[in-house]
């Protein structure tokens, strides 16, 4: 299946092993994966900060790469970009009619990672093993705003060797909400250490996701407590691609 | 400005103060849990719960849509139940109708059960001044009231005082002299408070629903104390927010098949009262006149603008219950009467931007509020939706709008991109020490310690996944053009 991948910026300027685990792990399910050149950010922190007129140049370059023919499929790798594209573009193109219907053209071609493989690919198995213990961070808008719930949980239950354990809350606020991290420090700082806590609780060595800019926001904290003495051991933050991606 | 308080100081501040506060802090977190629970079990239980949801969005929306009708049918069916109406477009125009009707009966005594609208208008600070004694017994408002402080739940105003605060506040106040035991106190309430009920010559409330059809309105309690503000007195006041009107009894019901679920998890309530005007010829009981108080204070102009959804509110709190950022910086963090993701888009909506601070920026725009609320109000969306008005208004900092327009660059032209990419990564691993995060010590930097103060943030990588990809497809082409001429030799 020759599918258009979309890899989000983060992946590109901090984890480019998120985005290589990715491309292994639908490579191997038999997907062609291509990848315009003329992407950066989909936007999503310029609009929800209430720059909606300075988000369109962003907005419209993600259009202009993605909005082609020759693209029937494209494969997000993170659920909040994509949320921002299929949900939010329709608001920042309001006045714009030609981004408009182009932005809405994009919205049926548009699939969630873990979503893809277990909905489009039909494939709940993609031969993982992981030799720990994992829990999962059910992000806002993988889990509520794109309203895929099963899809993420499928994949890891048959990934051979993995022992999942739920966290408490997992549908519950990381904290990050892009600027609103940098703007509110403090009561983003509140809602992490809550969300850190009830993952140390879990026991698990492994904290997994499907939204990249969540697992930045949860490695650093853990980061922080580990580094100030206040977590007496290693707990691993990894993208879910990573997990499916590994082989024992 | 009744419905913004204590706003000497910044946001900030505030949200600083809530945090040090373990009790109140810890109340909240626990308090959410109950309720939210509590909730989240009902709802599950409860066949054809979605099909409720979406037929009170369609009675909401209706009544919205015609508002001007509603409240006309309204007002003409509580008059002709022999109330007496008074339409107060403002919260002003509200108080001067409330100080009418005192003079005229010469009253200086009132009881009051809970009304956000009495303090969307700051009813009792006025009526204080002006030498009326106004008694709250709702319990919590009771507490709040003796201690001069302000609601921390729309729902479960005084969550932030422990049975310890309670008896401590009334043995200082009011010369209380028992235990912290709740019975006790409650008790020790209902003896004072009975007394009040029959003293007092005015009864003021507020009205959940009011019921255009019949010209009822609505009372939900759980203390009944409510049932005896508006039978034992021979006046009463209701105070009618004109978005509480639902159209006849049957939306009645669906509204209260939502709305204790959604607000404390319950089926329904200890005491529901519907009243339809003053006691008639022969009745016993029930006040002798009745007026009404049909306030608008910014709502007709609200239906009007793109937060016209708020107005389906029911004010059960169900979004306070489950926000991520309310349960840390509690009611008092917002500085608003309307706390929560709620009160995020309606305190603005009624008093506009220039006083809110940076109150619709205290949000994460997760959307549990919108996911929870049970007249499906976009909430997250229109939390957004303010800040996209405070931009187009100028009414955002000054400071940050070159961020912004940096980020607008940066984001829509890749070659800018590449050579932040190339510029910012040494930068970032000289700030690291050799780290792969940035630490404390980079929280003097301007922007950068919005996140440092709190948490480290990964530096860039040393590659581009782009590069990574381009030599990857590079790859798999030259092994296929060799794969080709493989098959061929």
């Amino acid at each position: 299946m020759r599918i258009a991948f979309f890899p989000g910026c983060m992946v590109d300027m901090m984890y480019p092993e998120i985005g290589i685990a990715a491309v292994n792990v639908l490579e191997r399910l038999g997907c062609e994966i291509e990848m315009p050149e003329e992407i950066v950010c989909c936007g999503q922190g310029l609009v929800n900060s209430g720059y909606r007129e300075e988000t369109k140049a962003a907005a419209r370059m993600i259009v202009d790469a993605y909005d082609t023919p020759e693209y029937e499929t494209i494969v997000s790798l993170t659920g909040s970009c994509m949320n921002a594209i299929i949900n939010d573009y329709p608001l920042v193109f309001k006045d714009e009619p030609e981004y408009l219907k182009r932005a809405e053209r994009l919205r049926g071609k548009f699939f969630e990672f873990t979503d893809f493989i277990v909905n489009e690919l039909g494939v709940t198995d993609v031969g993982a093993e992981f030799n720990d213990t994992v829990t999962y961070h059910k992000s806002c808008h993988v889990t509520r705003l794109l309203g895929i719930k099963e899809p993420p949980l499928k994949l890891l239950e048959n990934v051979k060797g993995l022992e999942y354990i739920e966290m408490a809350h997992a549908d519950r606020c990381c904290g990050f909400g892009g600027t609103f991290s940098f703007k509110q420090p403090v009561i983003a700082g509140e809602v992490v250490y809550e969300k850190c806590q009830t993952i140390i609780d879990t026991g698990a060595n492994v904290i997994c996701g499907a939204d990249v800019p969540c697992l930045l926001n949860i490695k650093g904290a853990l980061g922080r407590l580990r580094s100030e003495g206040k977590l007496d051991r290693d707990i691993r933050v990894m993208h879910i691609a990573q997990i499916l991606d590994s082989r024992g | 400005m009744a419905i913004l308080y204590n706003t000497d100081k910044s946001l900030k501040e505030r949200v600083a103060d809530c945090l040090e506060d373990d009790f109140k802090h810890n109340a909240i977190k626990t308090a959410q849990e109950v309720f939210y629970v509590g909730r989240g079990k009902l709802v599950a239980e409860m066949e054809g719960w979605e099909d409720l949801r979406r037929h009170a969005v369609e009675v909401r929306n209706h009544v919205t849509e015609n508002l001007d009708y509603y409240v006309k049918q309204f007002a003409q069916n509580a008059e002709k139940n022999g109330c007496i109406m008074h339409y107060a477009p403002s919260g002003d125009d509200a108080l001067w109708e409330v100080l009418d009707i005192f003079e005229k009966h010469g009253a200086s005594y009132a009881v009051k059960s809970k009304s956000m609208m009495t303090e969307e208008v700051g009813l009792n600070e006025i009526l204080e001044e002006t030498g009326i004694k106004i008694t709250e017994t709702d319990c919590a408002e009771n507490i709040l009231q003796t201690a001069e402080s302000k609601p921390s739940h729309i729902v479960v105003p005084a969550l932030h005082f422990d049975r310890e605060a309670i008896a401590q506040i009334y043995r200082e106040k009011r010369g209380y002299d028992g235990s912290s035991v709740p019975e006790e106190i409650t008790h020790y309430l209902r003896k004072i408070l009975r007394h009040e009920f029959m003293e007092a010559e005015v009864g003021i409330r507020g009205c959940n629903f009011a019921v255009a059809s019949t010209g009822s309105v609505t009372l939900v309690t759980n203390e009944g104390n409510g049932r005896m503000v508006d039978s034992f007195p021979k006046v009463q006041i209701v105070f009618v927010g004109i978005d509480r009107i639902v159209p006849d009894l049957e939306a009645l019901d669906t509204m209260m098949a939502l709305l204790p679920r959604s607000a404390v998890g319950a089926k329904m309530t200890a005491y529901f009262s519907l009243d339809s005007g003053p006691a008639g010829p022969g009745e016993v009981d029930g006040p002798e006149e009745v007026h009404i108080i049909l306030m608008d204070n910014g709502r007709h102009t609200l239906a009007n603008t793109e937060f016209s959804d708020m107005l389906r509110c029911m004010r059960c709190g169900a979004c306070l219950n489950i926000c991520p950022v309310y349960r840390h910086i509690t009611g008092h963090g917002y500085g608003s009467i309307y706390p929560g993701p709620m009160g995020l888009v309606l305190t603005p909506g009624l008093v506009g931007y220039d006083d809110i601070d940076n109150m619709v920026y205290a949000c994460s725009l997760c959307g549990a509020c919108s996911e929870h609320c049970p007249v499906g109000i976009p909430i997250h969306d229109l939390i957004r939706e303010h800040r996209i008005k405070i931009v187009e208004e100028h009414k955002n900092h000054a400071i940050e709008v070159p961020i912004f327009k940096a980020l607008e660059l940066f984001w829509s032209n890749v070659p800018v991109y590449k050579f932040g990419m190339k510029v910012g990564e040494p930068i970032m691993k000289a700030l690291a020490h050799g780290d792969t995060a940035l630490a404390e010590d980079s929280a003097w930097i301007p922007v950068v310690k919005g996140w440092t103060s709190t948490r480290d943030f990964d530096i860039l990588s040393s590659t581009r996944f782009r590069t990574w990809f381009k030599e990857h497809k590079e790859e798999q082409a030259a092994q296929k053009a060799h794969g080709v001429e493989g098959g061929e030799q």
